[in-house]
């Protein structure tokens, strides 16, 4: 479904990451961990296209399509899905609003009619209580004045109503409360099927303990210093990030 | 002093022969009235940009044109376009260039003790009670527009809501023009009594593409704990001038809104001007796109005279291809005026590398224990909010015009009155790119 090949990117001439590779197959769930500053957002927000990020070597293939080459509401209309560490606030746009206009942008990238309004109404109303969340909320404008972890819990409903295929949620645990969590949670392993396959951004254990993921990476100054399986995420809670970064200098 | 142009010196030279078809021609101390603006106007013209106040805009353009008192044959009226522009849940009086039309207004039903009649009526009925507010709420030194309006007026409205009357339908006042060259030059007088309450709209709107001048004048006289609010919504044509000024003044715990949406015209000044007494509030809000060559101008004074006022004022432009725009607020709080509490906020946004704004908020502060803040903005479509609809699916003009709606979205939010809120609100769309879309959006 992924695959990132020896990806260097730099922000402001600076470079951030330095040499990604990544293979992600539909189905799975990859966790990326590693300490603050490692370049966990930046290779999430290139993924999703952000501008500003310079791509100065390496490719990324998305479902067998060039990534880099394609416009963010390209790749997102393909089922590529960024749940931000910071959601924004946009004033004067209501959340159903918003998803609508995405819903009905991806529809009609993929020829399919527009959602009837009834039908869309009921199906984004499941989607909120699915995430337990109350309707107002769909009514007030995006993020504006939700709390942090109001706003990552829409996040994750704006993700359960577009249905990616991809998705790459980045700290979406963090700043949860603990029934939060697993709510948030519950809305991701809704969604889990052999189609579809998510990466985990997480500084916690706590979240690979309701999803088990399938790969664990830790990135360390801009490189993957070490990949394992679920067991490596529980060594990290234990021992830190300390003999993971010494490996990537060792390695570099 | 200025020289006056030729079209000063035309408008005062064929005075004498209007005079007589002008309302109230027969009352002495309206006559007087008039001479007597007419003779200000005579040495000052209309406003010129070296007077501080009307700097940032040149009405050289007005004055090049010579706009024609009312004819004695009336254009034609589009009844499409008055239709859409009427309120359908309002006591309606429509002026045709500036004249009253009786056959296409409908304010019956009134309720008792509740005043509403045409100026030129208003004139023959209750003729001391004019005289004793008209002109009550400008200041002492009117400007040029002010003083053609006086000079000139050719009807207008009298609205009188008596003391702890209600008014529970509003009053919506639509003026259409439909001949060239025309002027409409209609003078509002509304006088809310102790505890009345009341809610007036003014709309502006053209026919075709014809250029015409608008010159209006509008007086509120709000009573003690009484409450007016007062809406503009102004759609001229793209060929129209317009200059309406809105000059309110308020007795204790009276309290004002206005909503002013301005779209239209090719030339536009909008003057509100605010006196508070003790304990009054004001509540100013105000909307104005511009694109192509337009020019819109806002200019707004809130003069806080007693203590225990509160004021709060928030404008919002957007500015697309080449337009102007200008804010120009000031804020007034004296000597007397302790605790007031007032703020001013003006934001604007532009599309364009060649759209403009001049904003300039003042604030006066003669008083010592006051809380008083104002901030402006001015800039583009922050990017970071672009990339997260993008990131959603939404293609990248779409995000931008939605993003752009949802910056004018706010202010439309604020009028409560549901009929006129989505009568904005669909002018408001059909004069954004993409209007389509944004419609299937909602
Ligand atoms: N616009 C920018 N200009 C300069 N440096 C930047 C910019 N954006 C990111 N960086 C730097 O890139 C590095 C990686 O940042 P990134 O946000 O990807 O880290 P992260 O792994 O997500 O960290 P955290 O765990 O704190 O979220 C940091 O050192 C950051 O300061
Ligand atoms: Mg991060």
């Amino acid at each position: 479904m992924l695959r990132i090949e020896n990806l260097h990117v730099s922000v402001e001439g600076k470079p951030i990451l330095k040499g990604i590779d990544l293979n992600v197959k539909a189905g799975e769930v990859h966790a990326i961990m590693g300490p603050n500053g490692s370049g966990k957002s930046t290779l999430a927000h290139v993924l999703a296209g952000r501008p500003g990020y310079e791509v100065t070597a390496g490719r990324v293939w998305y479902q067998g399509k060039d990534l880099l080459a394609m416009a963010p509401e390209e790749r997102a209309r393909e089922g590529l899905f960024l749940a931000f560490q910071y959601p924004v606030e946009i004033p004067g746009v209501s959340n159903i609003y918003l998803l609508k206009a995405a819903l009905n942008a991806i529809r009609k990238h993929h020829g399919l009619n527009e959602l009837d309004a009834m039908d869309f109404l009921a199906t984004v109303k499941d989607k909120t209580r699915l995430l337990d969340m109350d309707e107002q909320f769909l009514y007030r404008a995006v993020n504006e004045g939700f709390s942090g972890g109001e706003k990552k819990r829409n996040e994750i409903l704006q993700m359960a109503v577009l249905e990616p295929k991809l998705a790459i949620l980045d700290e979406t645990d963090s700043g949860l409360d603990i029934d939060a969590l697993k709510i948030v949670a519950q809305g991701i392993n809704a969604l889990r099927s052999e189609k579809r396959a998510f990466i985990l951004v997480t500084h916690y254990q706590r979240l690979l303990n309701y999803i088990k993921p399938d790969r664990v990476h830790v990135l360390a100054h801009g490189s993957i210093a070490k990949s394992g399986d679920a067991g490596l995420a529980l060594e990290l809670e234990k021992q830190g990030y300390g003999w993971v970064e010494q490996l990537a200098d060792a390695g570099a | 002093m200025n020289t006056v142009s030729q079209s000063t010196a035309r408008y005062v030279a064929d005075y004498d022969s209007i005079a007589s078809q002008l309302p109230g021609s027969g009352l002495s101390w309206l006559q007087a009235m008039r001479t007597r603006a007419l003779s200000q106007f005579s040495a000052s013209g209309f406003p010129s940009p070296r007077e501080e106040e009307w700097k940032y805009t040149n009405v050289a353009p007005i004055e090049r044109k010579m706009f024609l008192p009312r004819r004695a044959i009336p254009g034609s009226v589009d009844i499409g376009l008055l239709g859409r522009y009427r309120l359908p849940d309002a006591f309606t009086l429509v002026f045709v260039d500036g004249g009253f039309d009786a056959g296409l207004s409908n304010f019956s039903g009134l309720p008792d003790g509740v005043v509403i009649a045409p100026l030129s009526e208003a004139l023959g009925r209750f003729p001391e009670l004019v005289r004793s507010r008209l002109g009550g709420c400008i200041e002492s030194e009117p400007h040029g527009f002010i003083s053609f309006n006086t000079a000139m007026f050719s009807d207008g409205v009298l609205v009188v809501l008596p003391a702890r009357t209600v008014l529970e339908r509003p009053i919506q006042l639509l003026h259409v023009a439909t001949q060239p060259e025309s002027l409409c030059t209609v003078r509002h007088l509304i006088v809310a009594e102790n505890s009345a309450k009341g809610e007036i709209v003014e709309s502006f709107v053209g026919q075709e593409d014809l250029s015409y001048l608008t010159a209006s004048v509008c007086e509120v006289d709000i009573g003690e704990n009484a409450a007016v609010t007062l809406h503009k919504f102004q759609a001229e044509t793209a060929k129209a001038f317009h200059f309406g000024g809105i000059y309110v003044k308020q007795a204790q715990h009276g309290r004002f809104e206005h909503h002013n949406c301005s779209f239209g015209g090719l030339l536009v000044r909008s003057e509100i001007h605010v006196g508070l007494d003790q304990a009054s509030e004001c509540l100013l809000n105000g909307l104005f796109l511009g694109s192509g060559r337009q020019h819109v101008d806002n200019h707004t004074r809130v003069d806080h005279f007693k203590p225990y006022g509160i004021s709060r004022e928030v404008y919002k432009g957007i500015l697309d291809e080449r337009a102007r725009g200008v804010f120009q607020g000031r804020m007034i709080v004296h000597q007397d005026a302790q605790k007031t509490d007032s703020n001013m906020t003006n934001r604007n946004l532009l599309l364009s590398v060649d759209a403009e704004i001049d904003t300039k908020p003042q604030l006066e502060i003669y008083a010592d224990d006051v809380k008083c803040g104002h901030g402006v903005t001015v800039g583009q479509l922050e990017e970071e909010l672009v990339f997260y609809l993008r990131s959603r699916g939404i293609d990248e003009p779409s995000a931008r015009n939605m993003l752009t709606f949802a910056f004018a979205n706010e202010m439309v939010e604020k009028i409560e009155y549901e009929s006129l809120r989505s009568l904005v609100l669909e002018e408001l769309i059909s004069r954004l790119p993409q209007a389509s879309a944004i419609k299937e959006w909602l």
